[in-house]
């Protein structure tokens, strides 16, 4: 079942302030702190979705991969938005906007912070953004374990729940911060395993 | 009023984090919800935040919502008749 019938088609990491997809370095400014660095990413790459700015951080890493990750409009042409969904997962939840709302409750508890303390609310804002309406779960690990990942995903793909899935790690607790996202198809020419996607995260997180 | 106007527009911008508009883009009588400033769900309870953090005045009735945050003027009405003598 696990057989290599899905491909990695395309990988964006953020990281570091750098932005890579698929090996090659995009965008890099190691000036901004953060979140600086996502403000000025966004207005790098010429976005236009106002509701980027309310977002949490979690949620900014994970949009802003997402759009480089994938080329306006072309998955929509290829897939049924059920057929194409998410699955992430992180180390520390969405405790980064936790402690921002903890603090305004002191106070008056914000809305806008409060729609945001759970870690999958990015998957959402991906969904919403690319029209993505299939399975999609967040998980909490330790560490970014792409045999998991991969074992997930690929029993979504290979069971027809899914003919494309991004998947991968996006955590971000104060300062530090890592996305890596992959696009999995059916069809490509890296094979979907531990080894290329092991291969591809490290190098490209230095 | 106008001053009043004026701050609130700084006020919804900041607050909202709406970073692609200016205070001064905002009309007096625009409308602030769907097709005029396209303000969702989540900007309306940042709005009563907003009341209640810088004008002490708490929306106490929820019906009142459209009415009060149809616009900034109805904005400023609003603050105006129900602003604490002491704020």
């Amino acid at each position: 079942m696990l057989s290599n019938e899905s491909y990695i088609t395309s990988g964006c990491i953020i990281s570091d302030h750098e932005v890579r997809k698929n090996g090659t370095i995009l965008f890099e400014d190691k000036a901004s702190g953060m979140p600086g660095f996502l403000t000025v990413c966004y207005q790098h790459f010429g976005f236009k979705y106002p509701k980027f700015h309310k977002m949490d951080n979690l949620a900014k890493l994970g949009w802003l991969a997402a759009e480089l990750l994938l080329n306006e409009g072309e998955l929509a042409g290829k897939y049924q938005p059920a057929d194409m969904g998410v699955v992430l997962a992180n180390k520390n939840s969405s405790l980064d906007t936790d402690l921002k709302y903890y603090e305004t409750a002191k106070d008056i508890a914000s809305p806008a912070l409060f729609v945001y303390t759970l870690p999958n609310i990015v998957i959402g804002e991906i969904c919403i953004r690319h029209n993505f309406k299939g399975e999609n779960a967040f998980f909490i690990a330790e560490h970014f374990d792409a045999g998991f990942i991969r074992q997930y995903v690929s029993n979504l793909i290979n069971s027809d729940i899914l003919q494309a899935c991004i998947c991968g790690w996006v955590e971000v607790l104060g300062d530090s911060y890592k996305v890596a996202l992959f696009l999995i198809e059916k069809k490509g020419s890296i094979a979907f395993t531990n080894e290329n996607i092991n291969k591809i995260y490290q190098l490209e997180n230095g | 009023m106008d001053k009043l106007m004026s701050d609130l527009k700084a006020q919804i911008v900041a607050q909202l984090n709406l970073q692609d508009i200016k205070p001064e883009d905002i009309g007096d009588d625009q409308p602030l919800f769907v097709d005029g400033l396209g303000l969702d769900s989540i900007d309306a309870l940042e709005l009563i935040v907003l009341l209640q953090q810088h004008y002490k005045i708490k929306l106490s009735n929820a019906d009142e919502g459209p009415k009060v945050f149809r616009s900034v003027r109805t904005m400023a009405e609003y603050i105006t008749a129900h602003q604490p003598s002491n704020v």
